[in-house]
């Protein structure tokens, strides 16, 4: 066909629709398509969970009584690293991707991102960037390896400087994920902005399109100045600078405040997808319109905008003046209205609801109450003061699980449920799942609701060996741990099962869904929207 | 049209009721007995006038956040209960229609920022009560050197005349091995910042090598310790005792065996003490500068001691040390070969890694340390280093 009509793109797809996907490796190598470069990512991202979850037992082990057990301290200072490392960069990170790339075209009524070769390199840079973590932790295990990373996830100087060539490898990741990141960011702005349905205008696209949309910003503005910070160390490990350095004239703190302003953000990139989530499913469950949609919109912006000046909430010990740590304590308390606002309205589309309780809807309950909790334990923490005593200390450690598990992870989890059904055609085991999210919640609750209170009573955050005063709460943290983390090959094998067999899901595979996703067959076709769709025709 | 199976009205009001009490009631004793120290679920009794205001100040939020948790649990669990398919319960399509629906976009940002605004203002009354060093006062000035992975403490204003000089009291305070330290194991030191009650004190602290922070709970006290920087904190210590906290920001290996120990005393003990540390340091120096010539058993029996205390940590006791982050010295070639070298290595360090340069140690520390490092654990090079070899060794350029 040589025609160039408007129609032959039509015509051109529909004859794709009967071939199907090509076959074998080169499908995924040399895929252009979102859904399946949304299943790699989701793929990786549940290999990499697995990978962080196992630093988190063995780090749980070690604390598991007073003592020095099984790890040299550097081992367990670099599996901390690692852990942090592993679950932001590798698991929470790359599954919202999938799920943006799985779902956003979806939503929009689009046939598929709009720089689909673009989207195959953001995803196959992932696993380049991993092998260099894996290197970076595997090296010093060999004569002449180096140290370990031992610095913990912020790799601050001048201790990230005194670290082996391990350090060199991380920082090569980060320049990798961070590549990946702007790239997928560029691509998922693109495609909001100029390959939504006609008539679909912005206030009128879904809640989660529109938090990938802010997250997609934040990255673009923040990443850079991440990859600037760790490649100024790079500079002053190995081409004699002394940007971080005080006998050559150079500043420690400066990388905090460079790392910090990228790490600070970093925690909303982190939740908004998963907010977004929450978005998809309450409405869906409650049987009732979502509650307050423009204001979720403005509350996510303020988020934004507002989450990007307040980073030296991290940094309150340095010894900042008066009035910088003043300013910074009231920023960081304002935030929690626009976050409280999202909040609200996520409870708002519940009340009056006539709800059920599967599993996505479980999960999303659990989010609400938990989030909450870890939204106010971050409100004393924003208490310059008080924070005197919180700061370093393991009732950090259980604000930001309380605010990263329940918020970013289960987000994750309770968009895995409610859309797995779409992109597999099969129902997953209701049964199963049920089972999995109560063992998770509750163990979860075991392993870091007491960490609150060492921490309070003065326990520090990463050290491998404690004092006795703290066995107790030690022991009870772990026990939750291991059953936590156990759990999660419950989800493997229910995502596998789910994958290969089960019931066969419907269109509408949620009696109370709406939007286009469902207006599609489940699975849907390998090139779907390829015709705009009629919004006119579309069940609101 | 779905049949309302809900239980009467009356029925439903009492219901409500019942769980917010209860929750309220649990709360509240739950934290009349969470709040008790010994328990270990909150701060540790304070021991200053800043900690007193910033525990005040902590439970302020912990209760308002307690009180907004009960009352988002509630509504949220009443919600459960109540507005469920299977309770027949019908979804009111129009809610956001509501007058709520119109007006909660204002009233809850609205409600929050008060709330917000009530934590700030305390916050900020707290914060500027415990955050700038009172001026015009006459304190007691401690400087707090972090080191990978002890703590140094010099007090500025008390020195002792010595060579003609006046040196400052200084102390370096390690942690203490499990035998010796029972159940105060990792909150221990040999040496505790012993410091009084009823004079202010202003620490000024920064590090030697890489970030640590100070960290004393029943003080309130925790300040970075940054190379290149100097940070300040104060105290106002108001009861005796002896206070534990920990180094409390990553410095590398041992983060978690740098404890540091406050000794509250006296201002007549104090006195006491602080005499007795300058005579001790005059006796020391007198002991040091001696242009003598030491036995080799002299030395070993010293330098034994020394070395266990200062280097052991990271060297270990044993001499096999940690590689590759800490060499072994048994068997190592610098210790057992040119004495040129070994010298080097210890008065100037290896940049780069965690072994500082320890010159600050005095000539028969370090004679005694070399000269037993080179004849411990099998190393037997015979060799015998003086005070005056390290005298000569330090006028070499540092490389």
């Amino acid at each position: 066909m040589t025609t160039t009509t408007l129609d032959q793109p039509h015509e051109h797809a529909h004859a794709h629709e009967h071939h199907g996907p090509p076959r074998g490796l080169k499908r995924w190598l040399f895929s252009t398509n979102h859904k399946d470069i949304g299943t790699m990512y989701l793929v990786f991202a549940l290999t990499m969970l697995f990978a962080g979850g196992a630093s988190a037992m063995l780090i749980r082990m070690e604390l598991f009584m007073p003592g020095l057990q099984l790890l040299e301290p550097d081992l367990y200072n670099n599996l901390v690293t690692n852990h942090a490392l592993i679950m932001i960069f590798g698991a929470v990170m790359p599954a919202a991707a999938g799920l943006a790339n799985w779902m956003i075209p979806l939503m929009i009524g689009a046939p598929d991102m709009a720089l689909p070769r673009m989207n195959n390199l953001s995803f196959w840079i992932l696993p380049a960037a991993a092998t260099m973590l894996i290197l970076s932790f595997v090296v010093p295990f060999f004569p002449g390896g180096g140290t370990q990373i031992n610095t913990g996830w912020t790799l601050y100087p001048p201790l990230s400087l005194q670290v082996g060539m391990s350090m060199d490898f991380l920082i090569f990741a980060i320049h990798l994920l961070g590549i990946s990141s702007v790239l997928a960011s560029i691509n998922i702005i693109v495609t909001i902005f100029n390959m939504r349905a006609p008539g679909m205008r912005m206030l009128e696209m879904p809640i989660f399109v529109w938090t990938w949309l802010v997250t997609a910003f934040l990255l673009i503005l923040v990443v850079p100045v991440l990859a600037g910070g760790v490649t100024m160390l790079l500079f002053d490990r190995h081409f004699g600078t002394s940007f971080f350095n005080a006998a050559g004239g150079g500043d420690p703190v400066l990388f905090q405040h460079l790392f910090w302003f990228f790490g600070h953000p970093e925690v909303y990139i982190l939740i908004l997808p998963s907010f977004g989530v929450l978005a998809s499913i309450i409405p869906t469950f409650a049987r009732k319109p979502l509650f307050g949609y423009n204001s979720l919109v403005g509350a996510m912006i303020a988020i934004m905008v507002i989450g990007m000046v307040v980073w030296a909430h991290h940094q309150y010990t340095i010894g900042m003046s008066l009035g910088a740590v003043s300013y910074f304590m009231i920023g960081t308390i304002i935030i929690s209205i626009p976050v409280g606002l999202m909040v609200f309205n996520y409870m708002a589309t519940m009340w009056r609801g006539s709800m059920t309780f599967e599993t996505p809807m479980l999960f999303a309950v659990a989010i609400l109450l938990m989030f909450s909790f870890g939204g106010l334990t971050g409100i004393m923490l924003a208490v310059v003061p008080a924070d005197m005593q919180y700061h370093d200390s393991m009732f950090v450690v259980a604000h930001f699980h309380y605010v990263l598990l329940p918020g970013a992870v289960f987000g994750l989890f309770a968009g895995i449920f409610y859309w797995l059904p779409k992109w597999t055609g099969h129902m997953y085991k209701e049964k199963l799942a049920k089972l999995f999210f109560w063992v998770n919640v509750i163990s979860f609750n075991v392993t870091f609701f007491p960490q609150h209170f060492i921490g309070l009573a003065g326990m520090p955050r990463r050290i491998a060996d404690y004092n006795v005063m703290f066995t107790e709460f030690n022991v009870v943290s772990s026990l939750g741990a291991f059953v936590f983390g156990l759990s999660h090959l419950l989800l493997l094998y229910i995502v596998i099962d789910t994958v290969r067999r089960g019931k066969q899901a419907e269109a509408r595979v949620w009696e109370g869904a709406r939007g286009l996703e469902w207006e599609l067959p489940s699975p849907p076709p390998f090139h779907s929207w390829t015709t705009p769709p009629n919004l006119a025709t579309v069940a609101r | 049209m779905a049949v309302s199976t809900q239980p009467s009205k009356a029925g439903r009001a009492e219901a409500a009721g019942v769980i917010p009490a209860g929750l309220c009631a649990l709360g509240a004793a739950f934290w009349a007995g969470a709040a008790r120290a010994e328990l270990g679920l909150n701060f540790p009794e304070p021991a200053a006038g800043v900690a007193q205001e910033i525990y005040n100040i902590h439970m302020l939020t912990t209760t308002i956040a307690t009180v907004l948790l009960v009352i988002i649990f509630g509504f949220v669990i009443y919600s459960l209960i109540h507005h469920r398919k299977s309770r027949g319960y019908v979804a009111d399509q129009t809610f956001h229609q509501s007058w709520f629906g119109h007006w909660s976009w204002v009233i809850v940002p609205v409600l929050v920022l008060g709330i917000d605004l009530t934590i700030a203002h305390s916050a900020q009354k707290t914060l500027e009560k415990v955050w700038e060093v009172p001026e015009g006062e006459d304190m007691l000035d401690v400087k707090v050197v972090g080191h990978q992975w002890w703590w140094e403490y010099e007090y500025l204003d008390h020195a002792v005349e010595i060579d003609g000089k006046p040196r400052t009291v200084r102390i370096e305070s390690r942690a203490t091995p499990e035998d010796k330290a029972g159940e105060h194991y990792l909150r221990d030191v040999d040496n505790p910042l012993v410091l009084p009650v009823g004079k202010k004190v202003r620490f000024l602290h920064t590090s030697a090598d890489v970030n640590h922070a100070f960290w004393v709970p029943e003080l309130a006290v925790k300040k970075d310790a940054i190379p290149g920087y100097v940070t300040e904190t104060w105290v106002d210590l108001n009861r005796e005792g002896t206070f534990r906290g920990q180094c409390a920001e990553l410095c590398g290996t041992w983060h978690s065996r740098m404890p540091i120990v406050v000794e509250s005393v006296s201002e007549d003990r104090f006195s006491t003490w602080i005499d007795g540390q300058k005579q001790a340091m005059v006796a020391s120096a007198a002991e040091a500068s001696m242009d003598k010539t030491w036995d080799k058993d002299a030395l070993l029996e010293k330098g034994h001691a020394a070395y266990n205390t200062k280097c052991g940590a990271c060297h270990q006791i044993n001499g096999k040390g940690l590689p590759p982050a800490f060499p072994a010295l048994a068997g190592s070639k610098i210790a057992t070969g040119p004495i040129a070298g070994h010298l080097d290595i210890v008065l100037n360090g290896k940049p780069g890694t965690a072994m500082v340069a320890w010159n600050s140690l005095s000539n028969l520390e370090l004679a005694a340390i070399i000269t037993y490092e080179r004849n411990a654990w099998g190393n037997d090079t015979g060799d015998v280093v003086q005070p005056r070899d390290i005298e000569a060794a330090r006028s070499l350029a540092v490389k």
